[in-house]
């Protein structure tokens, strides 16, 4: 790949040292850009250990609560998942429902301006989100929650008491859900539209009904753009930090309960809610529970990043 | 298939080789009738909207289904109640969009006011007081986030789209990838564990906020110039090395206003993204009552940080506090909603004016 142009031209023969420099100035600072982001995360990792080491050597009489590292963290961690793992199953099928609509449904006339209705829940900053989940989402839904723990309080996951403000992981899953249908609808919108016109035809032409075709053309071309989309949603929502941080209300430990008032914090809301107020050891504890905040999410963006890749090389489009 | 194919040799009547087709209009129809009867029976019930709504989507997707299937055959009818579900999905979706606006709106529009806008909360006790301070923070700790993070992002997609070959842009995408989805909040620790090392424990100011801001916006910024970058074709950088043009001139002179359009769109949205930003803002930048403008001394009061705080500590008597904040969550929202626009007008007066297009 010698794109170089060639010095026997008369005007750059003129002054080779010249372009010479420039360009090798011009590729430096480029370069140095990419490394320098190579750097940034390096830097992330790095100081993370740093400020977290103190925590995991320390002794468990230091750490808030009096507890042990593990039993700090462990809490936290199903908070964590269970409130994205909630919000994860809400936003799935309404997503898809919102880009089936959108990318085969709706007029195309429209179709374009409904796409741009639903980016608009994207906009919305996190902490109006919270605001909006503690004050109206929460109160509406607190009859609910009386009416599940009364008459399917059997089943554990409704068991109650139901909380009396409303404010448990449930709704937290809700609003997470509303947070995440824009980008998974996006990607998934984009991936259904890509879907090879023939085939759609194809299947139209054999007398197939227009979810007959989706079936059997348009899901199983996006499978794996779904399933990616889902991984992406799901990272944003264990990373979720103002809205659960408002809306939950926190306390007690590991419980399947979803509607009570006694919830296990998010790692992340439990960082925006100490954070302010500590000092010392608590700051490395928090700081330890960001890095493994920071795993997780690696984790499930790298498995994400494996499905579209995964489908890149599969799908015969490049 | 069975019910595709008739079948000729019974001695029944062989079934019809197509079905019949319900009139253009059932399924309104339907649902204007699973209104009224929702409505009907929930206000026998007792009268509540989400009662009526679920109910009403619930006998609709019934009765058109029961209705085509009757009508239309079996493979018409699921299709029919895919169609229900599907435009449900939509329906659904509208609620919290809707729900949210009128919310932010009905209860942050009565506390806006002139003075809203130009006083701070520098002591303030009750009613009364501005935002002055948070809109003069927010906008210095995300220009200055942006200052930090077009330069670095955009010399980065170049690189990777002019450059790149090898190992390294191939380790600088995976880590940008790695970068999209680093949560907020980890982004705010990572900067205060930075400047803890030279400011000691216990840090709050506004640059710390830029940094954490820069690690969310850097990836969305080379992400959407690289696919930019990607779209200016080949030929012209061809044509610009035939004519002799060293290759730094090229993409200063040729490539980089080719995609200018595209990029300023990026760079707007990615602005977008980061301005409502608040729990990395929350950690570094921290709360306070008076106007600050110095970025590397003492705490800076952000727009988002702004807004949680008079919500959760909304002093007394609360309700000026709560009021406070959804109106400062209602500038902020139309800040973050105008950008989306602002980006679209960005891209229309940066596209190339080239005739013929």
């Amino acid at each position: 790949m010698t794109q170089e142009p060639t010095s026997a031209t008369t005007g750059a023969a003129l002054r080779p040292t010249r372009k010479s420099r420039g360009d090798a100035i011009f590729a430096g600072i480029s370069k140095s850009a990419g490394v320098l982001i190579l750097a940034v995360l390096a830097g992330v990792a790095l100081f993370f250990i740093i400020e977290a080491w103190p925590a995991v050597t320390a002794s468990s009489d230091e750490i808030p609560e009096g507890k042990s590292l593990l039993d700090y963290c462990i809490p936290l961690v199903y908070g964590t998942i269970i409130a994205a793992v909630l919000a994860l199953l809400i936003a799935t099928p309404v997503s898809l429902g919102i880009a089936l609509f959108i990318s085969h449904y709706a007029p195309k006339r429209l179709a374009q301006g409904l796409g741009y209705i639903v980016d608009l829940l994207a906009a919305i900053p996190s902490v109006v989100y919270g605001l909006w989940g503690i004050v109206f989402l929460a109160a509406q839904l607190t009859p609910a929650y009386g009416w599940l723990a009364e008459h399917v309080g059997f089943i554990p996951l409704f068991a109650g008491p139901a909380s009396a403000t409303g404010r448990t992981v449930l709704t937290v899953g809700i609003v997470l859900a509303v947070m995440i249908l824009p980008i998974m609808t996006a990607i998934c919108r984009e991936i259904f539209l890509q879907t090879p016109k023939l085939y759609e035809e194809a299947a139209l032409a054999l007398g197939a009904t227009r979810w007959e075709m989706i079936r059997m053309a348009v899901l199983p071309y996006a499978k794996s753009g779904i399933i990616s989309a889902a991984m992406l949603g799901l990272g944003r929502a264990l990373g979720e930090t103002m809205a659960v941080a408002l809306v939950l209300s926190v306390g007690g430990g590991v419980s399947l309960n979803l509607i009570s008032s006694e919830n296990p914090s998010t790692i992340a809301a439990n960082i925006a809610l100490q954070f302010p107020e500590s000092s010392g050891l608590e700051v490395n504890v928090l700081i330890f529970t960001g890095l493994v905040l920071f795993v997780i999410t690696l984790a499930v963006n790298l498995t994400a990043r494996w499905f579209i890749a995964r489908r890149a090389e599969f799908s015969g489009a490049n | 298939m069975a019910t595709l194919t008739p079948t000729p040799h019974t001695t029944q009547p062989s079934p019809p080789l197509t079905h019949g087709v319900l009139p253009r209009r059932t399924p309104e129809l339907v649902l204007v009738g699973s209104a009224v009867v929702s409505v009907a029976v929930m206000s026998f019930l007792g009268f509540n909207l989400y009662g009526i709504g679920a109910l009403m989507f619930l006998l609709d997707i019934i009765a058109i289904t029961l209705i085509s299937r009757r009508v239309e055959g079996p493979r018409r009818g699921t299709d029919r109640m895919v169609t229900t579900l599907v435009y449900g999905a939509f329906a659904l979706a509208m609620l919290p969009l809707i729900s949210l606006v009128w919310t932010v709106l009905s209860k942050g529009l009565p506390g806006l006011s002139m003075a809203f806008f130009t006083e701070t909360m520098r002591g303030v006790i009750g009613e009364g007081g501005g935002i002055a301070h948070a809109i003069v923070g927010t906008l210095l700790v995300t220009g200055l986030a942006a200052v930090i993070s077009i330069p670095i992002g955009l010399m980065a997609a170049i690189y990777l789209v002019e450059y790149g070959r090898g190992r390294l842009a191939k380790w600088v995408t995976f880590l940008v990838d790695v970068m999209t989805g680093i949560p907020s909040i980890v982004a705010g620790l990572f900067a205060y564990a930075l400047f803890v090392v030279f400011y000691g424990p216990g840090v709050r100011m506004g640059a710390a906020g830029s940094v954490a801001l820069s690690v969310l916006m850097i990836p969305v910024v080379v992400r959407s110039s690289e696919e930019m970058l990607k779209l200016v074709p080949n030929e012209l950088r061809e044509a610009s090395y035939a004519l002799g043009v060293p290759r730094w001139r090229t993409i200063v002179k040729v490539v980089l206003p080719t995609a200018v359009a595209g990029i300023a769109t990026g760079v707007t949205l990615s602005i977008a993204r980061v301005i409502g930003e608040t729990a990395p803002l929350l950690l570094v930048c921290g709360l306070t009552t008076s106007m600050n403008t110095d970025l590397f001394n003492g705490r800076m009061t952000t727009l988002p940080v702004f807004t949680y705080y008079s919500y959760a500590t909304p002093g007394f008597p609360p309700e000026a506090g709560y009021d406070r904040a959804w109106s400062a969550a209602l500038v902020l929202t139309t800040i973050v909603m105008a950008l989306n626009p602002v980006a679209r007008v960005i891209s229309f007066i940066f596209a190339p004016k080239t005739p013929g297009r």
